[in-house]
């Protein structure tokens, strides 16, 4: 592209498309670019919504299909915004590698891509309200959801749906869940311990408090939450704490000329991705006032993915439930015997390959971090920026 | 879904819709594993997203293809290791 853009937005979830809109609408040159074939992130993608036609009319331009990968972004365009969202959070557990084992999202994904599940017996477990939203898209496909199991106490989970009426866009989403549930079995404070299965998976070993039973199933799909994709803001310079980037009031990183929107800064859903996007994409096209007439909203639904974050939060037991034999680093096999009593991640690299393989760690980085609490390998700077300079205030 | 098409799994003629990826092709035919891993173990795929590369075949001769995010064409020839 010569003379490249104002904006350069990475990931053209809602976050993205937000911002993009934003920017575009203030006048300002915009280009978004995202890996995969179609817009949308993870929550929208191939549909048609209020935002997407808004950015079909915003003269923001888009390019699919190609991984942002290193920091000749910047030479793109003045300003980026990561909006690269999140993935899911494995862990490891005895039988996590048996085929017939999937994520809970790995799950969503396959079924909406065509995987026929009708008649399959599935059990589905974890954590997060991703569990429900994947039960419900299995058993409407014709699946026997025989069991969803989150391992939150049940008390946390009924006091975060008490919550929600001060979200009620969530409290309808929820109740929408319910019903297309019908008369799946839901239980709280209960965790798959291991899968089982000769050359597949045939069954799960289930535990809730003192209680262990088996379960048999064709199909299991484990998640444990959501992890934000950190690694091209890490790559840039951006701060990154606990997992995620660290955002300003503007939502800059930082790194200047960088900011950051979504889930990419933590957790919270799609409302909260959308409102930091547009402060994101009003703040880099210089419209400050605009962007700050939104801060009360963003407040809101931050609160509330600090309410889903304290509800979900993942118990002790489910991240021992690997034993020393268990595979942690999938690409290279390692096992979780000969990670545990390393000093920290680049050290594991170094004696074992963990994190050197195809995925380049963004599977057992994420679960390193969650076991062990091993932090990146990149070098931090260690401040903000003092002074920020908007593109367009002259 | 769109309109029948068919694919070769290790040589055996296997019929899917436009628009299905390989990997939801691959696991409707029952393929016994997409690809072994280091230590030899059978693995299949686990994020259906693109990121853990479990779900990696052979497509049309080019190696380590993640077939989550690739969608089957009339014709396509997939290979699992
Ligand atoms: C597996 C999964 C399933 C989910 N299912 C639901 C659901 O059913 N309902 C719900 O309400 N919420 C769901 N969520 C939560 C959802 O992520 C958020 O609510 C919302 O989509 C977040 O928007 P975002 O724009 O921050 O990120 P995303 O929607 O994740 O968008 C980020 C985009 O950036 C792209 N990207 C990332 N890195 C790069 C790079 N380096 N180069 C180029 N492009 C890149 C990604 O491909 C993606 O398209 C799910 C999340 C995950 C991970
Ligand atoms: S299933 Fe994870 S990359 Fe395809």
């Amino acid at each position: 592209m010569s003379g490249g853009s104002d904006v350069v937005v990475v990931g053209a979830g809602p976050a993205g498309l937000a911002a993009a809109c934003q920017a575009a609408e203030s006048g300002a040159r915009v280009l978004v670019m995202d890996d995969n074939a179609a817009a949308g992130g993870q929550v929208w993608r191939g549909e048609q919504g209020e935002w997407q036609e808004r950015f079909a009319r915003s003269g923001a331009a888009l390019e699919t299909g190609r991984a942002v990968i290193d920091e000749r972004v910047r030479e793109r365009g003045r300003t980026v915004v990561l909006a690269t969202g999140a993935r899911e959070l494995f862990l490891p557990f005895p039988g996590w590698t048996l085929p017939g084992v999937v994520g809970a999202g790995g799950l969503q994904a396959l079924i909406k891509s065509g995987y026929d599940v009708a008649g399959k017996r599935v059990v589905v477990a974890g954590s997060g309200p991703l569990l429900y939203a994947v039960a419900a898209l299995a058993r409407e496909k014709g699946a026997s959801v025989m069991l969803v199991a989150e391992q939150a106490p049940g008390a946390a989970v009924a006091g975060f749906v008490r919550g929600l009426w001060r979200h009620p866009e969530k409290l309808a989403q929820g109740v929408g869940l319910a019903m297309a549930l019908g008369g799946v079995e839901a239980v709280r404070g209960c965790w798959v311990e291991e899968a089982m299965g000769r050359g597949r998976v045939e069954g799960v070993k289930m535990r809730c408090g003192r209680r262990v039973w088996e379960e048999s199933c064709d199909v299991l799909a484990a998640g444990f939450g959501l992890t934000p994709n950190t690694e091209l803001a890490e790559m840039l310079g951006c701060h990154v704490r606990a997992g995620a980037v660290e955002t300003g009031d503007w939502q800059q990183t930082s790194v200047e000329g960088v900011y950051a929107a979504g889930e990419v800064t933590g957790i919270g859903g799609v409302e909260k991705s959308v409102v930091e996007g547009e402060i994101a994409g009003l703040a880099a096209a210089g419209r400050r006032a605009e962007a700050e007439r939104l801060f009360g909203r963003r407040a809101q639904w931050r609160r509330f993915g600090e309410e889903l974050g304290r509800a979900f939060a993942l118990r002790e037991e489910v991240k021992r439930l690997a034993r020393g034999e268990t595979v942690l680093c999938r690409c290279e096999d390692v096992t979780v015997g000969q990670l545990r009593d390393r000093a920290g991640w680049r050290e594991a690299k170094l004696r074992t390959r963990c994190g050197m393989g195809a995925c380049q760690g963004r599977v057992c980085g994420a679960i390193t971090r969650t076991l062990f609490g091993w932090g990146p390998s990149k070098p931090r700077p260690p401040l903000y920026p003092t002074r920020f300079e908007d593109l367009f205030s002259d | 879904m769109g309109r029948r098409i068919t694919i070769s799994v290790n040589g055996r003629a296997v019929e899917t819709r436009e628009g299905t990826s390989v990997a939801a092709a691959l696991l409707n035919a029952g393929v016994a594993r997409f690809r072994r891993s280091e230590s030899g173990e059978a693995r299949e795929p686990l994020c259906g997203m693109g990121i853990c590369m479990e779900c990696r075949v052979t497509i049309d001769g080019e190696a380590q293809v993640r077939s989550c995010q690739r969608l089957c064409e009339d014709g396509m020839e997939v290979e699992t290791t």
